[in-house]
């Protein structure tokens, strides 16, 4: 038996490992879940990229942006698909009715939360590069084109996706399995408010305010920065990052306060709603 | 210098509110269960043994009162032991479609377990799982699971190990094979064993030592045999109706 460090926040990568590893078999054992990460974002892709299509023939504005539909559908699944791999992950194990084992085990709750964050990239990756390269074959739009500013965009939509996954599986875990529902919606109260087909400037100026306060906004102003003008912005993913940065360490707090009260009212043993 | 107790519950007290409505699940109770013994926790549906288990293994915060495993004071120091601990219980799955030998090498790991190939076929072995290791754990058959369970509460040789209710909806047969493993093992590792069970066979063969639990107190307290001549009985099925149907004081005043 190892002599591995007893804080609480001690983290170990074999712990962190052997999570990822749980999930990585479950993958591999599922092609109906493997498909499901393709399918959404592959649908997605095919209804904004024909609709752009349309429009770009009748427009000379939508003709110069070409791109700015598909490039913003794509953003949008890595900000949505981004949460709901961290969120479905802690789900299987509310699912399996396991969540118990895990949280009389060893494993710290920080470690748990590194594994599902892992997880979120893994299942991105799965679902979002085949969409990518469909992009490339269907429509001719290249997201890697994006260069560094789509690693600038990936940071920062990743981020806020942990930020909100990490306060949806707090509650679930408290409350139990009648709040799922919010794992799958929560985050569409964020696509009219962070602008991710308009600009910011067609808000009512007071919803302005709430926009800016999101880090996606600034993603996706972003974005059409450097589609319409070229542009890149680095003062708004500089902002975005200091705002995720916050709402992170805001999503931990939450997190392991859900986790206390889980423990004193007892819904760590139960699994049901 | 007094031995520590491998599991401590002092004045231990859990109470929920609920709609304006308090329960008390556990009503301050205490004991201490001495290194290398199997203890049996009886009591009907709604006891508190459940809730008992659950405040000792840190998954819920006592509302007042201590307990302690091997001196840390549960659930705030819990990773000073959850590595030396395990526990077992129907009311906890393994994930279903993982199999048997991804299940255990998740938790081997989780649990830092050396040499863990070795020691998953060495426990597959022991519990007659070798056979099953590569099929998921939600086609095997409730007792396939039980040992599956048993399997994961043995990986890290826990020196104290917790089980709730290890044989329900087994058939006489496997359950015997399991109290008969469970029995080996303490022998063999000297673990402290804490048994919440409704099978008074099952406590009467395993335990040296029976805690009779009602409405979130402890009744009585003592050696099998003790009980038995205590409330004047053959088996501790009666002892348990004696004092489930609150006949208890006058079975041992009978009895006396």
């Amino acid at each position: 038996m190892s002599m591995a460090s007893t804080s609480a926040l001690a983290i170990s990568p074999r712990r962190v490992g052997a999570m990822v590893l749980r999930y990585l078999y479950l993958l591999r054992s599922s092609w109906s879940r493997v498909l499901d990460l393709i399918y959404w974002p592959a649908v997605q892709l095919f209804v904004w990229g024909f609709l752009q299509y349309y429009i770009a023939q009748n427009s000379g504005f939508f003709a110069r942006a070409a791109g700015m539909f598909i490039g913003a559908v794509l953003l949008w699944d890595i900000l949505f698909r981004g949460q709901l791999g961290f969120s479905v992950s802690f789900l299987e194990e509310m699912w399996s009715r396991n969540l118990a084992n895990l949280m009389f085990s060893p494993l710290r709750p920080i470690e748990f939360v590194a594994a599902l964050m892992v997880m979120s990239i893994v299942r991105l990756a799965v679902g979002m590069v085949p969409v990518t390269i469909l992009a490339i074959v269907f429509f001719g739009f290249n997201l890697y084109g994006f260069g560094f500013a789509l690693v600038a965009f990936f940071a920062n939509l990743i981020l806020t996706s942990w930020s909100v996954g990490i306060v949806v599986s707090g509650v679930v875990m408290r409350n139990g399995m009648g709040a799922e529902t919010l794992a799958w919606t929560v985050m569409f109260i964020l696509m009219p408010l962070t602008c991710v087909y308009y600009p910011v400037s067609v808000l009512p100026e007071w919803l302005q305010y709430v926009a800016w306060a999101l880090p996606p906004t600034y993603v996706f102003e972003g974005m059409r920065a450097l589609v319409l003008e070229q542009t890149f912005r680095a003062d708004l993913m500089l902002a975005a990052f200091a705002l995720n940065l916050g709402y992170f360490a805001i999503a931990v707090a939450v997190f392991l306060a859900l986790l206390r009260s889980a423990r004193r009212i007892g819904s760590l043993l139960q699994s049901g709603e | 210098m007094p031995e520590i107790p491998a599991i401590e519950v002092e004045n231990l007290t859990k109470v929920y509110t609920s709609n304006g409505k308090v329960t008390r699940a556990v009503d301050g109770i205490s004991f201490a269960l001495t290194p290398g013994t199997v203890t049996g926790l009886l009591g009907g549906n709604g006891a508190g043994k459940t809730t008992t288990i659950a405040m000792i293994l840190g998954l819920i915060e006592p509302t007042s009162g201590h307990a302690r495993v091997m001196g840390a004071e549960m659930p705030r120091e819990r990773y000073r032991v959850l590595e030396r601990m395990n526990f077992e219980s129907p009311y906890v799955d393994m994930p279903n479609r993982l199999t048997v030998r991804q299940n255990l090498t998740v938790f081997g790991r989780l649990y830092a377990v050396a040499d863990l190939r070795e020691r998953i076929a060495a426990i597959a072995a022991e519990l007659e799982l070798s056979d099953l290791l590569d099929r998921p754990t939600g086609k095997l058959s409730a007792g396939q699971k039980t040992r599956v369970s048993l399997a994961k509460a043995l990986i890290n040789r826990p020196d104290v190990l917790l089980l709730d209710e290890p044989t329900a909806s087994l058939d006489p047969d496997t359950a015997d094979w399991v109290r008969s493993h469970l029995e080996r093992y303490r022998g063999e590792q000297n673990a402290t064993v804490l048994l919440a069970s409704h099978n008074m066979a099952e406590v009467e063969r395993l335990c040296e030592r029976v805690i009779i639990m009602k409405r979130g107190r402890i009744e009585d307290d003592d050696s099998p045999g003790a009980l038995l001549a205590r409330y004047g009985r053959d088996n501790l099925e009666d002892v348990f109706l004696d004092v489930a149907r609150g006949r208890g004081e006058a079975a041992r005043e009978a009895a006396q």
